[in-house]
């Protein structure tokens, strides 16, 4: 089990005080935004986005990012530690721009999942958690995707590729480190994975056709498909009918 | 691959998924075009009460996978303690969106597809129960599908479905999309409150229940995805008209989530209580060369079933008398061509990274579980390991404050039960290893 370690240097306070701020003026705003979000007194609601928020600036959680969310909340860096290290989307290493998760949970690896992981590891020269020499790529196995309809997947920063095999998954990640984005199946665009964590800190996708792009493809629609083109529906119903009144209870309203 | 029959085809109910095969759905003016919104119109002349016998009448169960009553559930909060001698507690909507069970895949595609009808069912939902604060707990991993939310969540501020004075009803409503990190254990409903208050996802002890301790230790009220958006169509159809679907004491339609080794992996909306003979019927049966071996009928969670138990009807009260759980019906198909020992073995690798370490029974007991097939599975299993697996199950099941330890158990003990000629195959060297001893680091 690693952690975050604590630098020791960060205890000199007098030394502290005289460094420069890690995190811009604008990042102190998106937090104070973000812990806005939640009720007064419950501050702490916020330490998930902000730990997020901190990701999407320096690409892993720092020991310099604990402790702004510990500032920012004024709670402790163990407690905000303690935080960190128990959630699987917070990274404690450099990650590349890309973080590629092969899900090889059993459904996907009985469907050629584990091939998946294993290509990729071949290509990248990397383990699970673990970054292309490059720089382009962090590689790790995830469990279960939520696409088992889909399946097997591999996400890019969490955008989906479905139905992938170990030479379409080699093949994508080539691309991605030749520069390219290719599209995912469902999903938006590719972004960055420090702009992802900015997202996931709360703040809105604003780029022109990202809530717009695809979310569906067969597997999804598969039963409404078919009841529509068997012309079955569900019962009818009169949208008009009354809801009842229940019986009387004290005091209501 | 055959056509569906048309006995399987009239099983179809499209209810929740009806609005999917419409790319524009996700819009507001669309959602408004398809009956959208006109449910909360309907809910906000109606008294909370009201809507909550209604909920109760349709008899609602939840859809997260357990299965209980959603009406009974909202009527535990103390409605009328919004006195106005200002000492009652706020009340809160927690809504479940941290989708991860293995092979449970619907409320993504919910949310990427039809996201206004979670945020309609999550205002009549908080009207019922009194609350003005809705929180949505989303997956991290699910960015699109967080996307589509949190635009509906807006669209519908803009339209003034949200925020003050609803539609000039006086009530008030403020919803807000929090994002996971990436914990399966937060779609327990505790672990879920912890995280939303900015701990470590971990259960809690119950007593006290979140109706009267939840979220802030305020009274909430935690449903899935599916519970939520179902009902806005209970509210504009009615109680009766729910229950012309699904069994007795399983009303309304479901989404199961059909995927491995069939034809047409997907997502089939039909009556509660649709057999797996049936839902293989409308998927085009299993793969050339496959034949039904094990199957789950709701996720890694509920134990194995056989193909025995093709005509088996996939309500809450008959997967239970059958020995397993309906779960999140999610129901992944293996075949004679998949190895049931390896399969578990990945189930309990997930539960192994999953387990929160609170309790020791399931944070030990998995980690040694998963040690104990690593051992089988590279052709060094004894017979004993197969008692060892039992009796660590016999320690881990409902030893522990949530119910992670009890679904590791389950793809264990009922895999043994099916299938111990398959471990023993392994035990005397019939199957050939499947790991490496290097895998075996720390087996032993």
């Amino acid at each position: 089990m690693d952690s975050i370690e604590v630098d020791r240097r960060e205890a000199d306070s007098a030394e502290a005080g005289r460094r420069e701020p890690v995190f811009s003026d604008a990042t102190v705003a998106r937090a104070r935004e973000i812990i806005a979000r939640y009720p007064a007194g419950r501050e702490r609601s916020a330490l998930l986005p902000l730990l997020h928020l901190v990701q999407a600036e320096q690409g892993q959680v720092t020991p310099a990012g604990v402790e702004f969310c510990a500032e920012q909340l004024g709670i402790t860096k163990a407690q905000v530690g303690a935080v960190a290290t128990f959630y699987t989307m917070y990274k404690r290493r450099p990650t590349g721009e890309y973080l590629v998760s092969v899900c090889t949970n059993t459904l996907c690896d009985v469907l050629g999942g584990g091939h998946i992981f294993r290509q990729l590891s071949e290509d990248l020269g990397v383990g699970h958690d673990e970054t292309a020499a490059d720089g382009s790529i962090t590689l790790e196995h995830a469990e279960c995707l939520a696409a088992c309809d889909y399946a097997p997947v591999v996400t890019v920063n969490y955008e989906f590729y479905d139905n992938q095999t170990p030479e379409s998954a080699s093949a994508l990640v080539a691309r991605l480190r030749a520069g390219e984005r290719p599209a995912p199946t469902r999903g938006a665009g590719l972004c960055t994975l420090r702009e992802m964590a900015l997202q996931n800190a709360g703040l809105t996708d604003d780029r022109a056709g990202a809530v717009d792009a695809v979310a569906a493809s067969a597997p999804t629609m598969r039963g409404t498909r078919l009841a529509e083109d068997n012309n079955i529906t569900a019962p009818r119903y009169d949208v008009n009918a009354p809801i009842p009144a229940a019986k009387a209870v004290e005091g209501a309203r | 691959m055959t056509a569906p029959s048309a006995e399987a085809l009239a099983a179809l109910t499209p209810v929740l998924t009806k609005r999917w095969t419409n790319p524009d759905a996700w819009k507001i003016d669309v959602y408004e075009r398809l009956e959208g919104y006109l449910a909360l119109k309907k809910a906000l002349a109606a008294n909370p009460d009201d809507l909550i016998a209604l909920i109760k009448d349709s008899g609602l169960r939840g859809r997260g996978g357990a299965g209980f009553p959603t009406g009974m559930k909202w009527a535990f909060i103390p409605q009328h303690d919004s006195a106005e001698d200002g000492t009652a507690k706020p009340h809160y909507l927690v809504v479940n969106a941290d989708e991860g069970e293995p092979g449970t895949c619907k409320d993504l595609p919910s949310m990427m597809n039809d996201p206004h009808a979670l945020i309609e069912g999550i205002i009549i939902a908080s009207y019922a129960i009194r609350a003005n604060r809705a929180f949505i707990y989303i997956r991290g991993e699910a960015v699109h599908a967080a996307r589509r939310v949190q635009n509906a969540i807006d669209e519908a501020y803009a339209k003034g479905y949200i925020g003050r004075d609803i539609l000039g009803s006086g009530f008030d409503l403020e919803v807000v999309l929090h994002r996971g990190a990436g914990a399966y254990i937060c779609g327990e409903e505790t672990a879920l409150l912890d995280s939303l208050e900015g701990f470590r996802g971990q259960p809690r002890l119950r007593p006290p229940f979140p109706a009267t301790h939840g979220l802030y230790a305020c009274p909430t009220v935690v449903n899935n995805v599916g519970t939520i958006s179902s009902v806005p169509h209970i509210v504009l159809g009615g109680a009766a008209w729910w229950k012309q679907m699904g069994t007795e004491r399983s009303s309304g339609p479901i989404i199961y989530s059909l995927s491995g080794r069939v034809t047409n992996p997907g997502q089939y909306e039909c009556g509660m209580g649709t057999t797996l003979r049936t839902l293989l019927d409308l998927a085009g049966g299993m793969l050339p060369g496959h034949n039904l071996k094990f199957w789950t009928p709701g996720g890694s969670s509920t134990p194995l079933l056989t193909a025995e138990y093709l005509d088996l009807p996939l309500d809450f009260d008959s997967v239970a008398a059958a020995g397993s759980i309906l779960g999140t019906t999610a129901v992944q198909i293996f075949s004679d061509l998949d190895d049931v020992v390896y399969a578990t073995y990945k189930w309990l690798e997930f539960y192994y990274h999953e387990s929160c370490g609170k309790c020791t029974p399931c944070r030990e007991g998995n980690y040694w579980m998963v040690r104990i097939y690593r051992r089988i599975l590279a052709g060094e299993g004894t017979y004993e390991d197969l008692d060892t697996l039992l009796d660590t199950c016999d320690n881990v099941l409902g030893r522990a404050f949530c119910a992670l330890g009890d679904g590791a158990t389950s793809p264990v003990t009922s895999s043994i039960q099916y299938f111990k000629q398959d471990y023993v195959d392994y035990i005397e060297g019939r199957t050939p290893p499947r790991l490496r001893s290097a895998d075996l680091v720390g087996a032993h």
